[in-house]
């Protein structure tokens, strides 16, 4: 073994790895661009986002009026709407990954450190959740609370998306809590949370980062399939689930409306995805 | 001996399914029924008089544990309870009436899943790090990504309204045609996911020793897979039907409203906006015993399988 290789940690070898990844390059350059235009793009527009405009309904996208990409039948345009559809479909997903991480990991960790008969029910009740679909339970809290409240969206899709986590962090934390290192700080005398929070959470890092990056293409997936069966986001907000349930219905005479919204969702879906994995693979060198 | 310990396996697997199916109604029960806003909120409020007459007629008005234990003893009897919205019908009708389509749109996609899945993830894996594998791959990626919320009306606008192959909506007397792109639909990230873990799961197996030794005795590539690789291959294809169901249940509420199918999925996003409590909660019943029961049958499948299950 030569000493270069020898110096190689396991982050800058990762990081090796994602650059000489062609796919994961163009899917972040990709992930950047779209989120630029939808952070920047809508300034540029002389419309606001529920501007009525009367002369110009259902048009097709093209220079004329300054609608780039068309209007809805109300006369809305659309490069402002699918822009901000973007922005809170990535505000949303981004969030709600927070949420279900935070709880995924504190689930996990404590469930695999104390093992025995808690870990036992902690992970029974992960299990009874996942045999469920998981839109009945969002649907119970979307029909128990306000809809539309942006809050009780976040924490229904975020409540869902901690299962996984909380799956990968327990597996994790049970082969390592068996470490020497970890035997060595508990025979000098460390407690459990001091285990806990210096020696098992800072070796979780790698795999909730990978997976934290699979979840928020989920999270999307999630909230755009509430918007788009009307439990989500609501009028006159836009998201991009809710576009394509208008382009759908529309789509006979102005396809636009459902092509535009539905590319863009795409493009993130598969970006983020693409990410996720090379990620995966920089990080997990099982596979090589 | 063998059969003793896998009964007694599934057994235990049916036991614990009736708790979980009561955690099930009884949650959603009371989550449902503690909200703020009922189904006879409206825009206009209703005069005092009729609203205590509808509470009345529908049992509203009794304490709640008295109308839980009614709905239980309802359950057991068949009876789901009147539609709060849907005045006409008792949801146990609106149940049959559409959960045979649900039923055969469901199972027809589980079908089509496996046979497109199993096949082209074996390929994939038996020519691994060929342009073939790389090309299933990306399909995968794409299959998998893409929900299908947006594969369902870009289907339907290619092939329905440019190409004209396939009706792009409706249920016109049960004619098979207008089921094949609501199937396609919901069959493809089913699919997908199924080569992947066939995939995954082949080039492991390919890599174990008793398969060296089956190639080492002369056995030829089709004859170890046969004989010897796919079986254990097929092991995780089969743990992930369960989950499968779950996702096929949730896409079909999609794909429903999307063909215009007249199927049980849109009840439950109608009960859910219309806040029909009968409803929603006749149709969780439904699902959660159908999900349940069918991560049942896959559970005690893999114990036949999977000797080393049954020991647990």
């Amino acid at each position: 073994m030569s000493k270069a290789t020898v110096r190689r940690g396991l982050w800058s070898d990762a990081w090796y790895r994602l650059r000489v990844n062609r796919a994961v390059l163009i899917a972040a350059g990709l992930l950047i661009l779209v989120a630029c235009i939808a952070i920047c793009g809508p300034v540029l527009s002389p419309y606001a986002d529920d501007t009525l405009d009367w002369q110009h309904l259902a048009m097709p996208p093209g220079w004329a009026a300054s609608h780039w990409f068309g209007t809805d039948r109300l006369g809305r345009d659309l490069f402002v709407r699918t822009l901000h559809g973007v922005r809170i479909s990535l505000l949303i997903s981004v969030l709600a990954s927070a949420v279900s991480l935070v709880i995924g990991v504190a689930w996990g960790s404590i469930a695999g450190y104390t093992g025995g008969r808690t870990d036992g029910w902690m992970m029974r009740f992960v299990d009874v959740l996942y045999s469920l679909p998981y839109l009945f339970i969002v649907i119970i809290l979307t029909t128990v609370f306000e809809r539309g409240s942006l809050t009780v969206l976040l924490v229904a899709i975020g409540a869902v998306g901690w299962l996984t986590t909380a799956r990968i962090v327990r597996g994790q934390t049970l082969t390592l809590k068996r470490r020497e290192f970890v035997e060595a700080a508990r025979a000098a005398g460390l407690g459990t949370s001091g285990i806990l929070f210096r020696h098992i959470l800072p070796n979780l890092v790698g795999p909730v980062v990978i997976y934290a990056t699979l979840t928020i293409p989920q999270m999307i997936t999630f909230e755009s399939f509430l918007s788009f069966l009307g439990l989500g986001v609501q009028e006159p907000l836009a998201s991009l689930g809710s576009l394509i349930n208008d382009g759908a219905q529309e789509m006979q005479s102005a396809p636009w409306m459902l092509l535009l919204p539905a590319g863009f969702l795409i493009t993130l879906l598969v970006c983020f995805n693409l990410l996720g994995d090379g990620l995966r693979d920089a990080l997990d060198p099982r596979d090589h | 001996m063998k059969s003793a310990l896998l009964l007694r396996y599934a057994m235990r697997r049916v036991l614990g399914f009736i708790p979980t199916l009561f955690c099930i109604v009884t949650a959603s029960f009371f989550i449902v029924r503690l909200t703020p806003g009922g189904p006879f909120d409206q825009e206009q409020a209703l005069p005092a008089q009729v609203r205590a007459n509808l509470d009345r007629l529908y049992g509203l008005d009794q304490p709640l544990g008295m109308q839980y234990l009614h709905y239980l003893g309802g359950l057991a009897h068949g009876d789901f309870g009147p539609s709060f919205k849907l005045r006409d019908f008792s949801v146990g009708e609106l149940i049959a009436q559409g959960l045979p389509l649900s039923l055969t749109l469901g199972s027809a996609a589980v079908l089509l899943a496996i046979l497109l899945g199993v096949p082209l993830g074996a390929a994939a894996a038996l020519r691994r790090n060929t342009a073939a594998d790389y090309g299933i791959t990306t399909l995968l990626v794409l299959g998998i990504a893409l929900p299908s919320f947006v594969t369902g009306p870009l289907f339907a606008l290619v092939f329905g309204l440019y190409l004209h192959w396939l009706p792009v909506a409706g249920w016109e007397g049960g004619e098979p045609r207008y089921l094949v792109l609501p199937v396609l639909t919901l069959a493809i990230p089913v699919a997908a996911y199924v080569a992947r873990i066939t995939r995954g799961s082949l080039l492991e197996v390919l890599r174990a020793n008793y398969v060296r030794t089956a190639r080492a005795r002369g056995l030829g590539d089709a004859r170890v897979l046969w004989r010897h690789a796919l079986r254990p291959a097929l092991l995780p294809v089969v743990s992930y039907l369960g989950p499968a169901t779950a996702y096929v249940v949730t896409g079909s509420l999609v794909v429903e409203t999307v063909f215009g199918l007249p199927g049980t999925g849109r009840y439950l996003v109608q009960g859910a906006i219309n806040r029909d409590y009968t409803l929603v909660m006749g149709m969780i019943t439904v699902y959660g015993t159908l999900t349940l029961g069918l991560n049942l049958v896959t559970d005690i499948v893999y114990g036949w399988l999977d000797p080393t299950v049954r020991h647990e």
